[in-house]
């Protein structure tokens, strides 16, 4: 393999319901930052059925070129016609970089694609960085529950493949002036080809919890004590308006959902207030709401490691302390309430 | 009759293995090896799928030779055979690497009895990568759907699977032709305690165990470290956060002083609520 003839970062563009995902706008912004080191162009894949006009959005968030793959074939995503696109863009085009969002479409098509080029591949990475002169991706993740960080390489093939967690990257803010090139590109494919079908797809969106996109989270740990304690975490969140969150003990202890587990084998959230009651701050629990605006801990252990991570620590008995806070912020709220009356 | 393999590996319990803060290197002893717990997962629905339809569920570990514990464990949870690969040509291996060494032991399985379903977990808690789950499907040329939450229904004489495939915000439905690679969420079933039976045999059940030499056609360097194009180039303790400050005094005193706190960030919070 002749690793100089690959040139260029690439982010593929995961697109939904006549949007690109965030995920793929935040690797546009770190990709911007990859390319401009290196000083190479940064492009984008976009494959699917009508889209070419989401090309625009791409240039607005960095894009010099979009690849674009627009057939009907390409409606659902799946993962051999979708892979089938990437491979033979790849091999045309030969970019040395290409990242996609880890979410479960983009680890679905890196993983198969990967397979299939014989070629390095990053999972769920945190920090990014290249080397100016080599081009070596330096692709970070946290490792073994989170329990250490590693940085991989990919020294000998190319493209070298991450994927990248949402809501770690920053988008840039969109450019309307700026514009970039598509490339229309084709693949063979017929519908009996691909051995995978799309029966339905069931959206639960009311259902789900959107702990990524909550403003206020109340997470609780393994120090409410059982799901009955638990309990006293859904009862702050219903009085100030917040969603539910919880550490990997307390959904393994069956208290709550796992769609409901902040961290590393959960979800990333950068809410503006996060309260962490009863949960001791492990690393794994952590890396997935460092970045939140306002950290609040409540812990009654005054050595637990929550406290070196949180802004502002309140040390005691948690069924002490949250009714407390539920009363005063209520009064709060009654206040403004009245307020807004007045006028 | 149906015949399932399920893919499985040995892993520290990462939850609670413990750092050498000297060394900043694992401590592996301080840690109990178990099944990796999305593998459990991957096995009961095997099992499930075996008592729906009837065939057999054979469980394939690369690991070192103390991992015959974890086909151990399987074999609790319901699986018929076990099959290990150990050898040192093996170790240091990436997903890449892992999922060729992997595809050699299902060629060698399916030679002496064809498989029309591999399912594993949907990713172990040691690598976190769910890598190698498709890595497998794509060797051996079969569909992948990954992130599995509910078998519809497997019909072997017409030949296709209709699964649902979790996403980020609900689930599709998708179906497949066989055979084809599931790997499957935690929330596809309960692992319920095994049977008395199944923990007597497990006991004293002995795997098949293979080397890199009983395994047929491999080329020798697509294996293990010489095969990874991934290499970790470092590792380090993640970034100790600086600490915040803890609030004195009585609990209502504590939370008299967070209402002020609060009272002067309010900006943080407002603006969001404004637009929304």
């Amino acid at each position: 393999m002749n690793l100089a003839e690959y040139r260029g970062v690439w982010v593929f563009l995961e697109q939904q319901d006549g949007r690109i995902a965030p995920v793929s706008l935040e690797l546009l912004g770190a990709g911007r930052k990859l390319a401009d080191k290196r000083g190479v162009p940064l492009s984008g894949v976009l494959i699917g059925d009508q889209v070419r006009e989401l090309a625009a959005d791409a240039f607005q968030y960095g894009a010099d070129v979009v690849y674009l793959y627009d057939d009907p074939i390409f409606r659902d995503y799946r993962t051999e016609s979708y892979m089938r696109a990437v491979i033979a863009c790849v091999q045309k085009h030969k970019p040395e970089i290409l990242l996609y969002g880890a979410t479960s479409t983009g680890k679905d098509l890196a993983s198969a694609v990967a397979t299939d080029l014989e070629t390095g591949l990053t999972a769920d990475t945190t920090l990014l960085d290249v080397d100016q002169e080599t081009g070596l991706l330096e692709a970070s993740r946290p490792a073994f529950g989170g329990n250490i960080m590693a940085t991989i390489l990919c020294k000998k093939h190319r493209p070298q493949m991450a994927t990248v967690r949402p809501k770690v990257m920053k988008a840039l803010p969109p450019d309307p002036n700026r514009s970039g090139q598509i490339v229309e590109e084709r693949i063979h494919l017929r519908e009996e080809d691909i051995r995978t079908k799309v029966l339905k797809i069931v959206r639960e969106t009311s259902k789900k919890v959107r702990l990524d996109e909550a403003d206020i989270i109340v997470a609780g740990g393994k120090g409410m004590g059982s799901k009955e304690g638990f309990q006293l975490i859904h009862r702050f969140a219903e009085a100030i308006g917040a969603t539910v969150g919880a550490s990997r003990d307390a959904v393994e202890a069956g208290w709550i959902d796992h769609q409901h587990q902040v961290g590393q084998t959960g979800v990333t959230v950068t809410p503006k207030l996060y309260f962490a009651i009863g949960i001791s701050g492990a690393i794994q629990h952590l890396v997935g709401m460092q970045n939140s605006g306002l950290i609040i801990a409540i812990n009654k252990d005054p050595d637990a490691p929550i406290f070196q991570a949180c802004h502002y620590g309140l040390v005691g008995d948690a069924f002490e302390i949250v009714p407390l806070l539920i009363e005063a912020l209520q009064e709060e709220s009654d206040k403004e309430v009245q307020y807004g009356g007045k006028v | 009759m149906l015949h399932i393999v399920a893919c499985i590996k040995q892993v520290p319990d990462t939850k609670i293995i413990k750092m050498n803060p000297k060394t900043n290197t694992m401590d592996r002893s301080s840690a109990p090896a178990i099944l990796n717990p999305y593998d459990a997962h991957a096995v009961e629905e095997a099992v499930r799928l075996k008592q729906r339809y009837g065939g057999t569920v054979s469980v394939l570990t690369m690991g070192p030779p103390p991992a015959v514990k974890a086909i151990r464990k399987c074999i609790e949870i319901g699986a018929d055979e076990g099959y290990m690969i150990t050898d040192r040509a093996f170790a240091g291996a990436d997903t890449l690497a892992t999922s060729y060494a992997l595809t050699k032991a299902l060629e060698k399985i399916a030679r002496e009895k064809p498989i029309d379903l591999i399912i594993c977990g949907k990713m172990t808690i040691d690598g976190d990568t769910g890598q190698v789950g498709p890595g497998i499907a794509r060797r051996l040329d079969m569909p992948p759907l990954t992130s599995v939450k509910k078998v519809v229904e497997i019909n072997k004489e017409q030949g296709y699977a209709i699964v649902h495939r979790k996403l980020e915000d609900g689930y599709e439905v998708i179906q497949s032709t066989l055979p084809c690679l599931f790997s499957v969420e935690k929330e596809i079933n309960e692992v319920p305690y095994s049977p008395l039976p199944n923990m007597l045999r497990a006991a004293r059940y002995q795997p098949v165990i293979w080397s890199v030499n009983d395994l047929e056609d491999v080329d020798r360097s697509l294996l293990g470290l010489k095969g990874s194009p991934t290499i970790v180039a470092k590792v380090w303790p993640p970034e100790k956060p600086k600490g915040g400050e803890k609030l004195q005094g009585s609990a209502r005193e504590q939370v008299n002083r967070l209402m002020e706190i609060l009272a002067e960030k309010k900006e943080l919070f407002r603006a969001k609520e404004g637009r929304a």
